[in-house]
């Protein structure tokens, strides 16, 4: 048990923490957000250039070595500058539902791409009756006599707008099966907009999409335990943007009552927000220890115990980040609600993250469900 | 990083998970899974048997009679001690003095007072908190004026707890009235069957006694019961405060309180269901779960910083400020768990020197017996040790720089 960085691993935080300080403020992230696809493509390539789109990902899986604490370095710094490129839907969910579900030509022609930055691909699993129960698939898929025909809606597919190639789960006879189909693909209707946080989302209709049973990844009907997964890879990593953001607006509120004065005194005098601080400070605490639980959790063979650890995290982590950024606002006054000033946008980011991937009641549930299996 | 339990961590687990159940004697351990104070003669019983493997006090120094052991490693052995519903030794002793006597005491005081805390010979109890001295604790008032080679002490102390059974107290007393409040206090060894000493019991709303007033009216102290220099009494306070905080996490007596809430509620029904099935309950349950993984994991980060880590203060206050209000809340949850049960009075049977008057004993299953008196006591897990919001204050001037 060992709960320092390696030093590959701080470097690694150093060095996002120094290109996010110097590329990431918070008028070029309105400018970026304002561009066509909502991101940057430029910093896309520098991310593929610095490795970080295979830092959570083994060297088998043509990543660089690394696994979820890298994604989580990486994804707590990307919560400071609550950044908008679909490091998250990309880089960690469908990298990861591929090293789940792909035989090796399939991880290659996909893997290496995604990490060298020349091709996005995004999960789309979500529909909108899920609400986070990832077997309620309704999309199907129909056989044909030279593959499948894909028909249903995804809603809410991050970094689905600006993808190459969509990852989309489908009923078939057999279970839940995941079939690879490119954004150009006829009968493929994606209509982009934007979620609460900045980022891009998009929902798909698809209307008897034809693909061949060599884009099926994974056995067919036997997709959901790697779907699972991914999905819990994407949990814990937004969990620790969460982490990012939290602190990030802690510290910002702090040095705001420093300064600011009201009654002819700076407001971090009144014992009133002194103590309210405290109480954000003691929340973000536990969220970073509740995250390095939960990365741990990642790791456990029992998927049911896995699948525990991680809402415990969601839950705990979540509902700290709501309350923490909420409290930044408040702690701000009237500026903290101005589109224009960043206080506001880590609460914004905080209202996604606890929405996304099944609401706080269904990880309780979930967490409970599994909990009560273990008394005797 | 690496979150897994190192395999010769997890052999050492299992050690002395087997010596424990092996060593402690099954009615203690069974008064012990009740919720009400240990007794006197099981926390003496128990203290001699660990005495005896060398194991009373694993914190301390080797050269003191502890181990060598990791911070992770005393603290699995804590976690086993309490699943295993071992009594609670008496941490005035071991976790307050004892390492003020050693760290600042001479060879004198360590020899004559540190084996005889090991073996439960002397137990110890702490005057510090007067009737106008709670959270400013550096304005207190007793005063100890030296006469030739004694003390003569003066002055009330309270909220003492276990005065009535303690054979001695360490004391802050005030030895120069004209400096700043923290520059005129010292660090006195007081006998309890001074004359003069008179302890009246303070009866608590958990039906139990547990802590007391102390009189001290002209009480003569040896002068070489002083520890460390006159007027430096605060220092040596503030280090010992900060081992009370660190242990307040307490995080596996709640680990301990929680499975017990579950088993009550697998039990209990409600609307023709276990309770632990009821979804409303269920999530209440859930959430306090949840967050004690996150404080057991604040704790290990903790065992893992080292003495000298600047973040190690403040990470305590967080520790002492959620576990406490944990601690309560479930002691609450298994209160309602328990339905009427919970709201019935159980006297202290085994703890009878505790109370004049015992209140008859409720037709009610065991398991509901000790909770209410268990939820009660556990007002007092967010005031003493420095109330919370003085825990507040600290975070927000030390780490928050406010």
């Amino acid at each position: 048990m060992d709960f320092s960085p390696t030093q590959e691993q701080a470097a690694l935080k150093e060095s996002a923490r120094r290109l996010c300080e110097r590329d990431y403020g918070f008028e070029q992230r309105r400018h970026r957000m304002r561009g066509a696809e909502g991101f940057s493509r430029d910093l896309w390539k520098t991310f593929a250039d610095l490795g970080w789109l295979g830092a959570g990902l083994s060297e088998d899986d043509f990543g660089y070595g690394g696994g979820p604490v890298e994604t989580a370095l990486l994804q707590e710094e990307f919560g400071r500058v609550l950044l908008v490129e679909p490091y998250l839907s990309c880089a960690i969910i469908a990298a990861r539902a591929i090293v789940a579900l792909g035989d090796p030509p399939q991880k290659e022609t996909l893997l290496a791409p995604l990490v060298a930055g020349e091709k996005l691909i995004a999960l789309a699993h979500n529909e909108a009756a899920m609400r986070g129960d990832d077997a309620a698939v309704r999309t199907e898929a129909k056989r044909t006599t030279d593959g499948w025909r894909l028909s249903g809606r995804k809603t809410f597919v991050l970094g689905g707008s600006s993808a190459d190639i969509l990852l989309v789960s489908a009923r078939t006879p057999g279970g839940v099966t995941l079939f690879e189909v490119p954004a150009s693909a006829a009968g493929l209707e994606v209509t982009a907009y934007h979620a609460v946080d900045g980022r891009r989302v998009a929902d798909l209709v698809l209307t008897d999409v034809a693909v061949s049973d060599a884009t099926r990844i994974g056995p067919e009907g036997g997709a959901l335990p790697g779907i699972e997964l991914a999905v819990d890879h994407g949990v814990i990593a937004l969990m620790a943007e969460c982490v990012g953001a939290m602190d990030a607006a802690l510290w910002l509120t702090r040095d705001y009552l420093s300064t600011r004065k009201q009654f002819g005194v700076t407001l971090n005098t009144f014992q009133a927000l002194q103590h309210r601080m405290a109480d954000m400070l003691v929340e973000t605490e536990l969220a970073r220890s509740m995250l390095l639980r939960g990365i741990a959790a990642l790791s456990d063979p029992d998927p049911q115990a896995r699948r525990a650890g991680v809402s415990a995290a969601k839950v705990q982590i979540a509902e700290a980040a709501v309350k923490v950024t909420g409290e930044a606002i408040q702690m701000h006054g009237g500026i903290g609600v101005t589109e224009e000033y960043v206080v506001g946008h880590f609460y914004k980011r905080a209202v996604l993250a606890r929405g996304l991937f099944g609401s706080i009641d269904l990880h309780l549930e979930r967490f409970a469900a599994w909990s009560r299996k273990a008394v005797a | 990083m690496n979150f897994d339990l190192d395999p010769a961590d997890a052999a050492f687990q299992a050690e002395m998970r087997a010596f424990i159940r092996q060593a402690l004697p099954a009615d203690i351990a069974r008064r012990g899974r009740q919720g009400f104070h240990a007794t006197h003669d099981d926390v003496q019983t128990w203290m001699r048997i660990l005495n005896a493997r060398g194991l009373a006090a694993v914190h301390w120094p080797r050269q003191y009679g502890g181990t060598d052991w990791s911070p992770l490693r005393r603290h699995l052995f804590q976690v086993e001690l309490r699943a295993a519903g071992a009594p609670v030794p008496d941490q005035a002793a071991l976790e307050l003095v004892g390492p003020v006597i050693y760290t600042f005491g001479d060879e004198v005081q360590k020899a004559r007072y540190l084996p005889a805390i090991l073996n439960a010979d002397t137990f110890w109890c702490q005057g510090f908190s007067e009737p106008n001295s709670g959270s400013d604790l550096a304005s207190l008032k007793t005063s100890a004026v030296r006469d030739g080679d004694h003390y003569l002490v003066n002055g009330q102390k309270t909220w003492t707890s276990e005065a009535h059974k303690a054979d001695m107290m360490f004391a802050l007393v005030r030895t120069d009235g004209e400096a700043r409040p923290q520059a005129g206090i010292s660090f006195l060894l007081i006998d309890m069957k001074s004359p003069g000493v008179s302890v009246r019991p303070i009866y608590t709303i958990n039906e139990g006694l547990s802590v007391n007033e102390v009189f001290l009216d002209n009480v003569r102290v040896p002068a070489e019961n002083l520890v460390g220099d006159e007027n430096r009494g605060w220092g040596y306070a503030k280090f010992l405060l900060t081992n009370e905080r660190t242990m307040s996490a307490e995080t596996p007596h709640t680990a301990f309180d929680l499975e017990q809430v579950k088993q009550i509620a697998a039990v209990e029904m409600r609307g023709g269901r276990p309770l632990i099935e009821d979804p409303l309950f269920a999530a209440r349950l859930a959430r306090f779960e949840i967050e004690l993984r996150a404080l057991e994991t604040a704790v290990l980060r903790v065992l893992h910083m080292g003495d000298n880590d600047p973040a190690l203060n403040a990470t305590a206050s967080v520790l002492k400020l959620r576990g406490s209000e944990l601690r309560q809340r479930i002691a609450d949850l298994a209160v309602e768990a328990l339905g009427d049960h919970g709201l019935a009075v159980f006297p202290d049977v085994e703890g009878q020197d505790n109370m004049d008057v015992l209140a008859p004993v409720p037709p009610a299953p065991d398991y509901a017996a000790g909770w209410l008196s268990r939820m009660m006591f556990r007002r007092a897990t967010t005031i003493y040790g420095g109330a919370n919001e003085i825990q507040r204050t600290i975070i927000a001037k030390s780490v928050l720089g406010l």
